[in-house]
């Protein structure tokens, strides 16, 4: 069917303009902007050029590259301990039984609440003197812990909050996953002497395992996106342990007020994101396979 | 095949135990949003108290909490009525036209997917300023339409697919106009995707706050900005706090026990097929 060039300019040109006005713009512009000295507050034209400055600031600043490390470590934790334990769970956990669509209700409110919510309860919990956590701990015979004073406890805090709050996930589309997986072919491999962990590794996670890729895609996409949590449980600290990228962005650029520097961590953020895509794209394109 | 009844037994008791897991720090919101001062910095294992109102109230006498919701309501409807509208019609576009350019308009929007909002907060505070949408709140509706555009679009042209364009056509051959085909034959097959993506769309406007906090002032915050300045450097105020998280979790949570199915469809989209 021919369509005239304005037919799809009417059905998409709204959307692109606002997607374009408002998002890729703006990202473009975190590459100019990083080119700039701009301090938060002054008009723009005052804003002085000093080329690669910001980067060459940015790169040789270690408190760039700490939290670069944390960033990574904390997404490699979680979405390793995320998969493990959602796949896990699903394949304990697939079989049909009543009342799953209520328990599956159940485990996506963790991912419904506001992240400040989120965040917030978290701090509770994790509070040395009145949180839930310390006080299990004594119940179970061990020493309280301060938590979100310590470097490696509050660390380890966002890693348990992000866990809670996104392990469900995996283990949704895990089931779901694992429900269409034809019941003939684990007939077969049982009737041909598969035991069950046999039958889990050599059969029903290799069936599964392009789902298994997409998922640890998004999910590892979305860790890098990971902020408002931990901006409210522990603000990147104690000292700077818990500063995830995202959040030095948002330090640099409206507590320390340096929007030039800010921007050229944004722009480094963006690559590590974007490259991350670009390998996700090529596992999981929803266009594929269909003609032009 | 039957199973063993101790297998059925351990298999609620799991689900139950994850059950709880999930809900508990919920619970532990909206308990504290309950508890007196003097209860909240008691034993945490003191499950009984008696509960008081008080935190709300000090929460709703606020001067502008009126404000803030009149806002954040503003927000989080308009952006997910204008996101549903434009998203709908690209995804159409992208579904059943072809035309240069279509494939690389795709994959962008894909990738927009993935910009972490962090990103974007300097060059849009930047010029939101320029174009004096600071401290207005379409400045935030149009971020928050942009932003949630990538996913609908990505969401609903898996509906669209799903619908045969046999349905269309013959529509068209009864006299349908293009408009009325869209109103009257595909809106309604795309249901559930619609009802997926306003949601996944409201739970953004309604609870981001970071953004918000950047390019609000005091007669445009939303709620999630108005809770994060019970932070401060002191310490928190736990039961205020705590009632403002409460208010501010109830429209997700209500949404969750309506259509759980629908969110489920939208979370799983893109990963399982179905």
């Amino acid at each position: 069917m021919r369509t005239p060039c304005w037919v799809p300019a009417l059905y998409l040109g709204p959307a692109v303009i606002v997607m374009v006005a408002a998002c890729l713009y703006p990202v473009l512009s975190a590459f100019q902007l990083a080119g700039y000295d701009w301090a938060m507050g002054t008009p723009w034209s005052t804003a002085r050029w000093v080329g690669w400055d910001n980067f060459v600031s940015a790169l040789s600043n270690s408190r760039v590259w700490s939290s670069l490390g944390t960033t990574l470590l904390f997404a490699a934790l979680c979405v390793s301990a995320e998969m493990v334990l959602g796949i896990a769970l699903a394949l304990a956990l697939e079989h049909p039984v009543r009342g799953m669509a209520f328990f599956r209700t159940l485990f996506i409110l963790p991912m419904m609440i506001a992240p400040i919510a989120v965040g917030l309860a978290w701090r509770y919990l994790f509070d040395a003197q009145f949180g839930l956590v310390n006080a299990l701990l004594e119940v179970a015979g061990l020493s309280a812990q301060t938590w979100l004073a310590d470097p490696t406890l509050a660390f380890a805090a966002i890693v348990v909050a992000d866990i809670w709050q996104w392990t469900p996930f995996v283990f949704i589309i895990m089931i779901a996953a694992l429900a269409g997986v034809d019941g003939s072919v684990i007939d077969a491999a049982r009737i041909d002497g598969a035991c069950w962990w046999q039958q889990v590794l050599l059969v029903k996670l290799p069936m599964v395992m392009h789902v298994i890729a997409i998922t640890l895609m998004m999910r590892l996409i979305d860790a890098f996106r990971v902020l408002e949590v931990i901006y409210v449980l522990t603000f990147g600290g104690p000292g700077d342990s818990t500063e995830i990228l995202a959040l030095h962005i948002y330090k640099t650029a409206f507590v320390g007020q340096q929007l030039g520097v800010a921007a050229a961590v944004s722009v480094l953020l963006l690559v590590v994101v974007v490259l991350l895509s670009w390998g996700a794209l090529r596992l999981s394109n929803p266009m594929k396979g269909e003609p032009r | 095949m039957n199973r063993p009844a101790w297998l059925a037994a351990a298999h609620y008791a799991m689900l139950c135990g994850l059950a709880l897991l999930c809900t508990a720090p919920i619970v532990v919101i909206f308990a504290t949003s309950l508890r007196q001062q003097v209860d909240i910095f008691a034993a945490p294992l003191n499950f009984i108290f008696t509960p008081t109102l008080e935190n709300y109230r000090a929460v709703l006498d606020e001067d502008n909490f009126d404000r803030y919701l009149v806002n954040s309501l503003f927000v989080g409807l308009v952006s997910t009525l204008l996101t549903l509208a434009l998203g709908c019609m690209a995804a159409y576009g992208l579904a059943r036209l072809r035309f240069k350019g279509r494939t690389s308009i795709a994959y962008t929007t894909l990738l927009l997917r993935t910009v972490p909002l962090a990103v974007l907060a300097v060059p849009v505070f930047l010029i939101w300023t320029e174009w004096k949408l600071v401290n207005s709140l379409w400045g935030l509706v149009l971020l928050y339409v942009a932003v949630n555009l990538p996913f609908t679009i990505w969401l609903l042209y898996g509906f669209v697919l799903q619908v045969p364009v046999e349905l269309e056509e013959a529509a068209a051959i009864d006299g349908c106009g293009p408009v009325r085909v869209f109103t009257k034959v595909l809106l309604p097959l795309m249901a559930p995707g619609l009802a997926a993506a306003s949601i996944f769309t409201f739970r953004i406007a309604w609870n981001e706050f970071i953004l918000a906090l950047v390019l609000t002032d005091r007669h445009t915050r939303t709620l999630p900005v108005a809770a994060s300045l019970f932070i401060t450097d002191i310490g928190v105020d736990w039961g205020r706090v705590m009632a403002m998280g409460s208010l501010i979790a109830i429209p997700p949570l209500i949404f969750t026990f309506v259509a759980a199915r629908q969110i489920i469809t939208g979370l799983t989209a893109g990963a399982v097929k179905g």
